[in-house]
């Protein structure tokens, strides 16, 4: 670089060099690598289009001929192609809110436990065991519930339910116990939901400023009472959006449920039934479906769960973004 | 006076070495002979021989500010701000926190635009070229005006000669032969008085330095390309008093070969590295002086009040 | 606004002082005795959810090594499955299918995701980054079997048959949110500093995106790209749609191909002890390298960043 006088202007405009150098001259590297990254990022909205439309077109026959009774009638007779889903809706939401009412103490339990009580030391491992949870795949869970779950249910559990706490004659506990079982889905999910509720859980409850607490303590509050009148009622609205993502978890679930459930097609009262899910009905009957109003009645059901979760997990998030840490959880 | 845009906080984590010149006391630095020597020897042969005009003469600066105006958003930071910055002198700007000062300096290798929502109206030239012209390149222009900021950045995934080697990846024609670049790197790190520390290690990571290493390291990353104008944004804020000394030895012996444009909010500092000193209050430029004039007879009150620790 | 000084109270008169006095003592012991043992309670059932809360992995981890272990020969990896109902053979094509379809997946999703990610955390303000940010984490929580459908009628249907591009494409789709989050969380804990110092040395600024930032942040981001390659090698659900499975041994991208979740499931569902047994040892090795990738990515991200409040 040379410090002469009178420096040519065209040094700091066009560098000497070839094509690459003034082509970053004009700018052309940043604005290719800035419609990259935008196309990119603008790719997932598109996704979510594609996919509502992709479900959409599928179920359109179905839900076409079908109308709003698809979703109340409960007759489902590929034969002669009447579909009615509502045992499978009706099963879905049983089996997510039993979970729901299974997970959600002991997710909120452990996220107080973590963020109050926990040695320093035992917080990580135990954070960390809590979420690997949600990594182990819903096809073990599934082989677990088969084979280790529901003997353990039906040997062990149920009896103690019906015989010895007397619950037999209960509508929720009436009827004889397979194996298979709508219990046996909820207490499944329940293990599946739990490390979502948690997390989010934690963090909100790491999020309440100290003194909040301190408020609390200083006017003689034990540390429980600190926690349940100062902490959660602040931390209130992201641990609901944490439930609620764990309900939109639990809604869409297939393959743990789909092999503990029993896939059958009613709706049955009982908690120790057979039943169907949303997503269980989609992937049992996939494989072997017969005729195009079929496989459309199972989009059909499909664009419901679409819809359905779409919906939850929209309010989830909303939720928690309101909460933890403004729009960036 | 309005309220200005507040600068972050910069905690001074030292107590500055007692300065070598008091502010009010007859300075007894001289001013160096005028013209440089032409060309160091060099090994790399790479770095051109320096200018023949006379230093204090009638050369064009290097760098002149021209109602210089500097905005975020609305507000402005810098307001019509004139001020010539003489080659290869140190140049220092003061003034209280948040009075622009450092917005000023990244108005002359324009990195004040690349912060959302900025704007800046006049000119600036260097050599006689308005670099806010259409057709300047940016990325050119900081080839030729370098920057050192306040907390030393060593690219954490590059060893300290990848480091210092990093602004010659980007110039014309690519990163020149691996000989040649290693003699810019050893040429960079002697300068900066760093080679004797690291030349054992040149391979290893540049976050294995200390904090005053590190800042020297930035420095000699800045020097490779060999920039007419050093700029530097407050360096030695983040370090302790030895390294800040090392520094400041550093960019009083660079003036023979740079023009050095060095913010600061310690005055002491300005007193003992600079030839002329700028007084910046609230984005307006107060006063511009040879820097034993400026701390011994300001001529602007406001400059007096400053120095003498009135407010700031 | 000035405020009177306030005015003493005069104490309130009691009758028989010494004996309501007493009784409000006793009130006051009795309720903070009543409180400390709440206290004392409730704290413990918290000790209780955390056991209860991480004693289902632990013993699901446990009863898996119990029934896999002994499946996991050398010919589980290099065999093919026998006709059904003979004892031994092994998962070898469904090992197979797993990695290219987790290959084409990452393909899809990694570059797409990254590149998202980058554009979230450069723009973090704008309103398409809002928008993005948002519905990422949607699309995370959508049922997979939802992508599978997606997946079966652009791809599997126009094609007129099931594939292993079309179950790629299915994962890679679920890869996206995923590592664009991840990679979002991890640039943006890169400094400006280190930004602001490549653009003042004359690095474009893509250049300074690609070469120092991303470097930069490079291990976090690989991190969140291996749990979330992780994620999707154990899914299933659309894979019934896309992949479909298939019985033999197939590395070819328009025919089915076997996948080791799928082929988890439909062994699981059999009736055969020897199908069974198969199925144990696949879910060891399935949930053998989730295990692995979680741990390297906790101690990774840890180590790094210190302890993230999480």
């Amino acid at each position: 670089m040379t410090s002469s006088v009178a420096p040519p202007t065209s040094d700091l405009t066009a560098p000497p060099g070839g094509l690459a150098a003034r082509l970053e001259v004009a700018g052309v590297g940043d604005r290719i690598y800035t419609t990259v990254i935008t196309g990119f990022a603008a790719s997932i909205p598109l996704l979510l289009v594609f996919i509502a439309v992709a479900v959409g077109v599928a179920a359109w026959p179905a839900l076409h001929q079908f109308g709003f009774s698809f979703l109340t009638s409960s007759t489902w007779d590929p034969v002669h192609g009447i579909f009615g889903a509502a045992p499978a809706l009706y099963g879905t939401l049983v089996s997510s809110i039993l979970a729901l009412i299974i997970a959600t103490p002991l997710a909120i339990g452990v996220a107080i436990y973590l963020s109050e009580f926990a040695p320093a030391w035992l917080r990580q491992p135990v954070s960390f065991l809590v979420d690997l949870l949600a990594a182990v795949p819903s096809v073990v869970y599934g082989l677990w519930g088969i084979f280790v779950l529901i003997p353990l249910l039906r040997d062990y559990v149920v009896p103690f339910f019906k015989d010895t706490l007397r619950l037999g004659s209960t509508p929720l506990f009436s009827g004889p116990s397979y194996g298979p079982s709508m219990l046996a889905a909820g207490i499944i999910l329940a293990i599946m939901v739990l490390p979502y509720i948690s997390a989010v859980s934690r963090e909100v409850l790491l999020a309440v400023p100290r003194a909040q607490r301190e408020a609390a303590l200083a006017l003689g509050a034990t540390r429980w009472e600190t926690i349940w009148g100062a902490v959660l009622p602040y931390a209130r609205s992201g641990i609901i959006g944490g439930v609620i993502l764990g309900l939109g978890r639990a809604l869409g679930e297939t393959m743990a449920v789909t092999m503990v459930i029993g896939n059958r097609h009613e709706i049955s009262a009982s908690l120790l039934a057979p039943g169907y899910t949303m997503a269980s009905l989609i992937a049992n009957q996939f494989t072997e479906a017969t005729g195009d109003l079929h496989l459309s009645a199972l989009m059909a059901v499909g664009f419901t769960l679409f819809v359905l979760t779409l919906i939850v997990n929209a309010l989830a998030r909303w939720l928690v973004w309101r909460v933890s840490r403004g729009p960036m959880p | 006076m309005t309220m200005p845009v507040p600068e972050p906080i910069r905690e001074t984590s030292h107590r500055p070495p007692p300065p070598r010149v008091t502010i009010n006391a007859d300075v007894v630095r001289t001013q160096p002979a005028a013209s440089s020597s032409p060309d160091q020897s060099e090994a790399s042969g790479l770095v051109a021989s320096a200018t023949v005009v006379p230093k204090n003469g009638n050369a064009v600066p290097t760098l002149a500010a021209k109602g210089l105006h500097a905005y975020f958003g609305s507000h402005p930071a810098v307001r019509d701000v004139s001020v010539d910055f003489r080659d290869r002198e140190v140049t220092a700007i003061i003034g209280p926190s948040g009075c622009g000062k450092s917005t000023l300096l990244r108005c002359l290798n324009r990195m004040h635009e690349t912060l959302p929502a900025t704007r800046v109206e006049g000119a600036v030239l260097f050599r006689g070229t308005d670099i806010y012209a259409r057709e300047v390149n940016p990325i050119a222009l900081r080839r030729h005006v370098g920057m050192v900021f306040q907390r030393p950045t060593p690219f954490p995934t590059m060893s300290i000669r990848d480091n210092v080697a990093a602004g010659l990846r980007v110039r014309d024609g690519g990163e020149p032969p691996r000989a040649q670049t290693d003699a810019i790197v050893e040429r960079a790190l002697r300068r900066t008085a760093l080679w004797d520390e690291v030349k054992d290690r040149l391979k290893q990571s540049a976050v294995t330095l200390s904090g005053g290493q590190q800042q020297r390291l930035c420095v000699a990353r800045a020097l490779a390309t060999e920039p007419a104008v050093l700029l530097l944004d407050e360096p030695t804020a983040s370090l302790d008093p030895l390294s800040t000394q090392k520094i400041e030895e550093l960019v009083y012996e660079l003036r023979s070969e740079v023009t050095l444009i060095i913010v600061t909010h310690n005055m002491q500092q300005a007193a003992r590295v600079s030839d002329r000193t700028a007084f910046l209050l609230a984005g307006e430029l107060v006063e511009i002086s040879p820097t034993s004039e400026l701390f011994t007879a300001p001529s602007d009150p406001r400059t007096e009040a400053y120095i003498t620790g009135r407010f700031g | 606004m000035t405020v009177a000084p306030p005015r003493p109270v005069p104490p309130r008169r009691r009758e028989h002082p010494s004996i309501s006095q007493r009784a409000y003592a006793e009130r006051t012991v009795k309720t903070l005795t009543r409180r400390k043992v709440v206290n004392s309670v409730m704290v413990g059932l918290t000790w209780v959810a955390a056991v209860l809360a991480t004693l289902p992995l632990l013993f699901i981890l446990f009863y898996l090594l119990k029934k896999g272990a002994t499946s996991l020969t050398p010919a589980f990896f290099t065999q093919m499955p026998k006709p059904i109902g003979e004892s031994g053979g092994g998962m070898a094509n469904a090992i197979i299918g797993t990695m290219i379809l987790v290959g084409i997946a990452t393909c899809i999703g990694l570059p797409i995701g990254i590149g998202a990610g980058l554009y979230l955390a450069e723009h973090k303000g704008t309103k398409l980054a809002t928008i993005v940010r948002f519905l990422s984490d949607v699309l995370n929580g959508l049922p997979s079997i939802v992508m599978g459908i997606f997946a079966w009628q652009f791809i599997v249907r126009p094609m007129g048959h099931f594939s292993a591009i079309a179950g790629g494409i299915a994962l890679g789709a679920m890869m996206i949110p995923m590592v664009t989050r991840t990679t979002e969380e991890m640039v943006r804990l890169v400094p400006t500093s280190l930004r602001e110092a490549a653009l003042a040395l004359g690095y474009t600024r893509w250049r300074t995106s690609l070469v120092i930032v991303l470097r930069t942040a490079a291990a976090g981001i690989v991190t969140g790209a291996l749990v979330a390659i992780a994620r999707i090698a154990g899914e299933t659900a659309p894979l019934f749609f896309t992949a479909l499975g298939n019985q033999f041994s197939s590395t070819s991208l328009n025919e089915p191909i076997a996948a080791l979740p799928l082929q988890i499931f439909h062994y699981a569902i059999s009736p055969y002890d020897s199908a069974h047994a198969l199925a144990w040892a696949g879910a060891v090795v399935l949930i053998g390298l989730v295990l692995i990738v979680s741990i390297a990515a906790r101690f990774a991200t840890r180590a790094r960043f210190g302890n993230a409040a999480d």
